[in-house]
């Protein structure tokens, strides 16, 4: 599918998350590279911050709402609402609704933008049919099942799908690629050893799979898993699928040197 | 069971570094995750099956006063004895009764969590009745005085070499040199072990998974037969269940049996499934002369009408703390009472209070696939998430995190304000962190930072790289 966009192609927001916001932005750049050449047109609100998830599951329910209200909002202009994360995009699809349930006035609106919200890349593959992706990549990867993705969302043949139009790129699958990181949020500041056992078991597994690159969809769980390899000492870097997708890798990977002019 | 749940995190370092633990746990890992997944995928309508077992709880929950007193008068018609108990204490009590009224010295046990939910053991011995238990990994945590880690494989977070010298240890009458290295040895030990207690034991206690109304019968699913020789050999068969564990019919139990083995250990159906129908008629070959049915609720009715209700569907599979990741690394000691795993950190706080069991709410990573295997699908995560908001509302959690949550929330209650705030913060971590790409320790990040590196930003923030982008295409357009 080629890039063709007018005033009647579909124009969809961009739920940036805070963490590639702040941490990442490539993945959002990325994101838009897909979006336009899966034939959208892509405008990112000034609005949104944060889709609430830290104070939502800390149980801070008041401070949930009114950031929820905000991405309501703020995003309800658009035909799509696509985010570059499986967790933020459930938190907006899945648990809006429920947090506004009992609000017959509000409750229709957070419904109206949970319904258009999807992941990006099941978005891509199921709902624009994007067939082929710019991305070429010369080495083996893996691939990370992030939790909220892959069990609220259902995220698990698409990335595989589009990975497989990428050139060069040979996929290996994870041992229990569907088993937690360990990151949680929260959670892996609240219970660090724990987290640690978790993430340490996941870059063992990782680190057997004998890829090059580990990717994943939600940049959370790539922070994680990313500052565990690195600490560990292992070789392998990690990126956000969005990234190798749309063939945007000339930042360096999470986690690593910025490249010193003159080398590539 | 004294509860422990409130050091939930000292008992996690502690079974971190275990190595036996560790080593045990293994099992858990692999072992029962394949054998569900095999048993799911060979049965088409295993969904729907989990849908119409969870109908099945649904509709017995919203109509759960009229089921129990159906049971009671179907159960009291065949010559039951129904003890309804509202406290752990006036269960202990009725028990003790019913073992005093017979003389009993002895009761041989069946596995029953009812039975650790009220600390019986320690009651009964405390009252110079010897408790027995005989299943086999009851038998074994009985001999190294632990409470059980599982719900189903009490005994999952000791390794084999243990037990072969725990058996050494207490089974000092046999021959120091015998061939235990075999886990079949070792079953045949634990049998002989126990084969005269049944004989001489006055009282068999068992628990039930299950309750039928319609009959008023009682239901155990076992893999060893030990209930079997439990109830039946004793005079006196005392079952101990809470509320929850009525439901309507036979049917209703065909279908929740389909779901129960295969989401538990992967089997299509436990070894034994023993219904219990009242005591000894004068045609039987066999059975107890009487047979009582002590009913406990123990809090649980508080949980009907609540965002707790669906947890009382619970049928006790195991599923979820074989699936669930901080059980893995920490075993079911480190959450401190009787229940663990996903469940028991939805139903702790239920039975002994939040502010005792807080830790165990806030100790997921929400991952979701204990939900996604819960055969009668809790949507254990919600409930756990419902926890922490009773537990924000009233002030329990510490004040560092809450006040880091409400600081973050001003924040981001305010784009422009958090614009203007992260970004100067970004562009700073950005600077520092370009020569190495990570940081190996942050001031205030030391949770993460003892663990596993820091990445570091990239240096600037989305927004403001969009908004140039967005300026230099309007400049480049003009
Ligand atoms: S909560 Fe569900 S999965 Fe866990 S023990 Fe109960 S029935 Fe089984």
């Amino acid at each position: 599918m080629t890039e063709n966009k007018n005033e009647s192609s579909p124009l969809a927001g961009l739920f940036v998350t805070c963490l590639v916001d702040l941490m990442r932005p490539s993945v959002g750049f990325a994101a838009v590279t897909l979006l336009e050449r899966a034939g959208c047109r892509v405008e990112v609100p000034e609005a949104q911050t944060c889709c609430g998830q830290p104070a939502y599951n800390s149980g801070d329910r008041a401070d949930t709402k009114a950031i929820a209200r905000q991405v309501v909002a703020a995003f309800e202009p658009y035909d799509y609402v696509v985010a570059p994360s499986g967790s933020c995009a459930a938190m907006i699809r899945d648990h809006y609704p429920a947090l506004f349930a009992d609000e017959p006035d509000f409750a229709p609106r957070a419904k109206a933008v949970a319904d258009k919200t999807h992941e990006l890349v099941s978005f891509l593959a199921d709902q624009r049919g994007l067939d082929s992706v710019p991305g070429r990549f010369e080495g083996r990867v893996t691939y990370h099942d992030s939790c909220s993705g892959l069990r609220e969302l259902g995220v698990k043949a698409q990335p595989r799908r589009l990975l497989a139009r990428v050139a060069g790129l040979e996929l290996k699958e994870l041992r229990d690629a569907e088993v937690c990181c360990g990151f949680g949020g929260t959670f892996c500041v609240k219970y660090p050893e724990i987290s640690d056992k978790i993430v340490s078991e996941k870059c063992a597994a990782i680190e057997e799979s004998g890829a090059d690159l580990l990717l994943a969809g939600d940049l959370g769980c790539l922070l994680n898993m990313a500052g565990k390899l690195k600490r560990r000492g292992a070789g392998v870097q990690a990126r956000h699928v969005a990234e190798v997708l749309a063939g945007e890798l000339a930042d360096p990977a999470i986690g690593e040197p910025e490249r010193s002019p003159g080398r590539s | 069971m004294q509860a422990t749940s409130r050091n939930f995190k000292d008992n996690a370092h502690e079974a971190l570094a275990d190595p036996n633990l560790q080593k045990a746990m293994g099992f858990v890992r692999t072992g029962f995750i394949e054998k569900r997944k095999a048993a799911a995928d060979a049965l088409p309508e295993f969904e729907a099956l989990r849908d119409s077992a969870r109908d099945i709880k649904n509709h017995t929950l919203a109509n759960l006063d009229h089921y129990l007193e159906r049971y009671e008068s179907k159960a009291t018609e065949n010559g039951a004895q129904v003890h309804w108990c509202a406290t752990a204490e006036d269960a202990r009590q009725t028990v003790l009764e019913i073992c005093r009224s017979v003389g009993a010295r002895t009761a041989t046990k069946g596995k029953s969590m009812i039975a650790e939910e009220i600390g019986l053991n320690d009651f009964l011995e405390k009252n110079e009745i010897e408790p027995i238990e005989t299943d086999l990994g009851e038998y074994i945590i009985q001999l190294r005085k632990e409470p059980p880690s599982h719900i189903i494989a009490p005994a999952v977070h000791v390794t084999q070499d243990q037990v072969e010298a725990d058996f050494r240890s207490h089974h000092k009458h046999l021959k120091p040199d015998r061939p235990l290295a075999e886990p079949q040895q070792l079953v045949a030990e634990a049998r002989e072990m126990l084969r005269q207690k049944y004989l001489d034991a006055d009282v068999g206690i068992t628990g039930a998974n299950f309750l039928i109304a319609e009959t008023g019968t009682s239901v155990i699913v076992t893999n060893e037969g030990n209930g079997d020789l439990t109830q039946i050999l004793p005079k006196v068969h005392i079952v101990i269940a809470s509320i929850e564990k009525v439901i309507p019919t036979l049917d209703d139990l065909g279908v929740i049996l389909r779901v129960l083995a295969r989401s538990a250990t992967g089997q299509e159906m436990s070894s034994y499934t023993t219904l219990s129908t009242g005591p000894r008629r004068p045609e039987d070959p066999d059975g107890p002369e009487q047979y009582h049915v002590v009913i406990l609720d123990n809090g649980r009715s508080s949980m009907l009408g609540t965002e707790y209700q669906e947890m009382l569907r619970c049928i006790r599979c195991g599923a979820c703390m074989n699936h669930c990741p901080v059980y893995h690394a920490v075993g079911g000691h480190s959450y401190g009472w009787v229940y663990v795993g996903p469940m028991g950190a939805v139903l702790t706080p239920s039975l002994i209070g939040v502010d005792q069991a807080g830790h165990l709410p806030n100790a997921s990573t929400f991952c979701g696939r204990c939900e996604s295997v819960c055969p009668v699908r809790i949507p254990l995560p919600k409930m756990m998430r419902h926890w922490r908001e009773r537990e924000f509302e009233r002030n329990l959690n510490p004040p560092a995190q809450r006040w880091g949550i409400r600081a973050w929330a001003f924040l981001a209650r305010r784009p422009g304000l958090y614009r203007a705030v992260t970004g100067l913060q970004v562009r700073a971590l950005g600077l520092l962190g370009r020569r190495r790409g990570r940081f190996a320790s942050l001031p205030l990040a030391g949770g993460w930072t003892r663990h596993r590196d820091f990445p570091a930003p990239q240096g600037r923030t989305f927004q403001q790289r969009w908004a140039e982008r967005r300026r230099e295409s309007g400049r480049s357009a003009a």
